[in-house]
């Protein structure tokens, strides 16, 4: 039973103007800073603008640390589930997706309210701990993508086998897990690790309660007084999403296919 | 692991002693501390902590007053506008990527239609935040393209009353989202429809609106309607998007909790905690019916 072709292309035509529009205009707007002209006018200033440079770093430096957290903290879990306690997975899976049902703004309420300056674990105190605080919460909020990627990741490989195998040559558990098991499961890790990237490089709500400058709360703040840097800051933040999401579909296409289950 | 080694023991009192037996458990359990010392310390006990406050007064006292101050106008008018613009955001949002992706799939578009929508909904369902406050700013703002072009042609809509700091430009803008994640969601489920129900029906001699009525909608429906609560919930806890956009001038939860915890706006912080435990109530909510949905959904589409 097909649908019409009409209604088909009408469907797509209508679909594509709405996303397309707003991105055409985004990247006129971006180009008229100078009157009467088009020029790159917008992103040469962005990108000149120090504070661009500051706190794009900084979130690139958060980035990176999440993703090496995340990874430490599903990789040896998503394995050992697997391995030995599978009767646990529904309650670990439970957990991972709790981010998506506490918003991220009462996660870090919670975190103020908890790991403030007189509070038994201080991270709040000072300026580093607060930044390792960050890190966690983005590590919470990517929780979901990243413990999915893994556990998808292990299902092509058996487990079970190769850490016997790696057992009778004498390796321990580091071992097992970073050099049998991680290497094994890398294309998945890295695809956990680019949506990390993408979610976390513009994140506002956190860094913003937490008071760290990250660039999204720079955006917000460029956002409220300028006019073109805002279209031009727009575009890049797409071009960044764009990438990440093109990286894992190219990663996609090395994955082994699941050995249960082949494509 | 108790059980059987007491078994064992029973059985053949030459194996190993429970002793050993014991000295495995903890190790097994070793494996996954981490992962549940982070999940209790960063994820539960945070949120375990707003809702006891929300159910204590100052003096540490068990009360409900916070919860019935929820009732004040200014917080109930924030609760009804968030509910407003996710319930609208979802179930627009949701019948427009069910449309699509009814399209790509089935509509006999050309072969390329399906894998480019695909990787577009994968990076415009992770397009939000703040830069896609700058986006529909860029298209529907005063100076907008859309909004001049159609000033142009004698259709000036900011005197027809729309603006985009209102309820509609947050839901038009909240779609940008909404669309894409429906497609990437809905798409495999209308593939998981088998050629043969089509094949089966029509043989049975029914029309393409008996076959949608009776086999098609029945079989989707509990995907589409978990979908539509997940897109609630994506919606109900966004503040980036709707504060970039509107700074503090549309009075919606999110963004009421966030000049809560910037600056005690409401002047009782077991108010905030409150208000942030009703946030939790509802995405909860959602999110129970979402499985409860999907369980339902998986006994057709495997």
């Amino acid at each position: 039973m097909k649908v019409s072709r009409f209604w088909a292309w009408a469907t797509f035509i209508v679909g594509a103007s709405y996303f397309f529009i707003p991105l055409i205009a985004t990247f006129e707007f971006s180009l008229r800073m100078k009157r009467g002209e088009y020029s790159f006018e917008a992103y040469r200033v962005v990108f000149a603008d120090p504070r661009f440079q500051a706190t794009f770093g900084y979130s690139v430096v958060v980035a990176i640390f999440t993703i090496l957290l995340g990874v430490l903290l599903v990789v040896p879990t998503a394995y050992w589930i697997r391995l030995r306690m599978p009767w646990l997975r529904p309650i670990v899976e439970f957990i991972t997706l709790l981010p998506l049902i506490i918003p991220a703004i009462v996660i870090v309420f919670g975190y103020i309210r908890m790991y403030g300056s007189n509070s038994p674990l201080p991270f709040l105190a000072s300026v580093r701990g607060t930044d390792v605080l960050l890190i966690i919460g983005y590590a919470t909020l990517a929780l979901p993508y990243m413990y999915r990627a893994v556990d998808t990741g292990l299902r092509t490989i058996d487990v079970a086998t190769l850490t016997e195998a790696a057992q009778i040559l004498g390796a321990g558990w580091v071992t097992i897990i970073g050099r049998i098991i991680l290497p094994n499961v890398l294309i998945a890790v890295l695809s956990g690790a680019f949506l990390t990237f993408a979610i976390v490089i513009g994140e506002f709500t956190m860094a913003s309660l937490l008071n760290r400058p990250a660039f999204g709360p720079y955006l917000q703040l460029i956002g409220a007084n300028r006019a073109y840097e805002p279209a031009a800051l727009a575009v890049i933040s797409f071009a960044i999403t764009w990438g990440c999401m093109s990286v894992i579909q190219v990663l996609s296409r090395f994955a082994p296919k699941s050995a249960n289950n082949p494509n | 692991m108790t059980n059987v080694s007491s078994t064992i023991s029973s059985g053949a009192p030459n194996v190993t002693p429970p002793p050993a037996a014991r000295k495995r458990l903890p190790l097994q359990w070793l494996g996954v501390m981490p992962f549940f010392i982070f999940a209790l310390m960063f994820l539960i006990l945070p949120t375990a902590y707003l809702v006891i406050g929300a159910f204590q007064n100052n003096q540490g006292e068990f009360t409900f007053e916070n919860i019935a101050a929820l009732s004040q106008p200014t917080i109930v008018s924030a609760y009804w506008i968030s509910i407003r613009i996710s319930l609208a955001s979802s179930v627009i949002g949701a019948l427009a990527g069910f449309a699509i992706a009814l399209a790509i799939v089935r509509g006999g578009l050309p072969k390329w239609a399906r894998p480019a929508t695909m990787t577009f909904s994968g990076v415009a369902s992770n397009f939000a935040g703040v830069p896609l406050a700058f986006a529909f700013l860029a298209t529907l703002g005063r100076l907008g393209l859309v909004t001049v072009g159609l000033r142009a042609i004698g259709i000036d809509i900011y005197s027809l009353g729309f603006t985009i700091l209102s309820f509609w430009g947050l839901t038009l803008t909240y779609l940008f989202f909404q669309i894409p994640l429906m497609v990437v969601i809905i798409t495999p489920a209308i593939d998981g429809l088998k050629k043969e129900w089509g094949e089966a029906a029509a043989t049975l001699g029914a029309t393409t609106s008996q076959y949608w009525r009776m086999v098609a909608i029945p079989v989707i429906w509990p995907s589409f309607l978990g979908t539509v609560v997940l897109l609630f919930a994506n919606a109900f806890g966004a503040i980036a998007t709707a504060y970039a956009l509107t700074g503090s001038s549309l009075n919606i939860v999110p963004i009421l909790l966030y000049a809560q915890i910037r600056g005690d706006v409401l002047h009782n912080p077991h108010l905030g905690y409150a208000l942030a435990f009703g946030m939790i109530m509802i995405t909860g909510l959602a999110n129970v019916l979402y499985i409860w949905f999907r369980t339902r959904s998986e006994r057709w589409l495997k």
